[in-house]
């Protein structure tokens, strides 16, 4: 599908939530600069669906459409949602949540790809 | 001072909880709209492990004893169910045409679902100290 977004949004992802994991350690609370981080990576996940929608309409978008859409929405509201979560927790498990929201997005982003080329069932 | 289930490691559990909860339910839908006939069995029990993880995140997010045990009776139910179906399709006793959460001990989900019920128990039996004193 959008090969040249997945590979960022990936590895954006994991760095983000190594940063994540860091701060997890030094047992610190989910503060701003994360925000900002998980913004990052939220505005390549919309720019993703976006491109995505795009794709649908202009072309061949995958067989399996209403699947495809419903992985697209929870990749797009899993950060806001996590992040919403986090930030009312002022601890170390605050930043917790948002390292595995982090690492749950990859995990997305792979089965957004194979289910677009039509790649294994459910 | 009611158990504070939804605090500290709590809220990390909830989390991951509650990914399972919207991603088993969406899949279970997606299989029971789509393709129903071609694995009835397999995608009811999709269903019911979707209904049990939601259960279990609802339980765990509110306070009071009640959801406490309703918690508990989810967890146990889930521990069941993954060991159940995660023997039964590793050992193929039966030939189960489609994958669950709880096939092979949740191995398409990096075996979290086998995990997920060991830690909701202890942390409940962390919180239901403070409850039950």
């Amino acid at each position: 599908m959008v090969d040249f977004l997945a590979y960022p949004i990936i590895v954006l992802s994991l760095l983000y939530a190594a940063w994540a994991m860091v701060a997890v350690v030094r047992d610190q609370n989910p503060r701003e600069p994360f925000v900002i981080g998980a913004g990052v990576v939220e505005l390549l996940l919309l720019i993703q669906m976006v491109v995505a929608f795009v794709a649908m309409i202009i072309g061949d978008g995958p067989s399996e459409t209403a699947l495809f859409v419903s992985y697209l929405l929870f990749a797009v509201l899993l950060l806001p949602v996590a992040l919403f979560w986090a930030l009312a927790e002022k601890s170390r498990w605050g930043t917790s949540v948002l390292v595995f929201a982090a690492l749950v997005v990859p995990a997305l982003v792979v089965r957004l790809q194979d289910i677009w080329e039509g790649v294994g069932g459910v | 001072m009611p158990a504070v289930r939804n605090k500290g490691p709590g809220r990390l559990l909830i989390a991951v909880y509650a990914v399972f909860a919207v991603g088993a339910t969406s899949r279970a839908l997606y299989q029971i709209l789509t393709k129903f006939d071609e694995a009835p069995a397999a995608y009811v029990l999709s269903a019911f492990a979707a209904a049990v993880y939601v259960v279990a995140t609802v339980a765990l997010t509110r306070h009071g004893a009640a959801s406490w045990w309703i918690a508990l009776a989810a967890v146990v139910v889930e521990m069941t169910g993954v060991l159940v179906i995660g023997t039964i399709t590793v050992a193929g006793v039966v030939d189960f045409p489609a994958d669950t959460v709880w096939s092979d001990y949740g191995r398409g989900y990096l075996f979290i679902p086998l995990v997920l019920p060991v830690f909701g128990l202890l942390w409940l039996r962390r919180t239901g100290r403070v409850l039950n004193r």
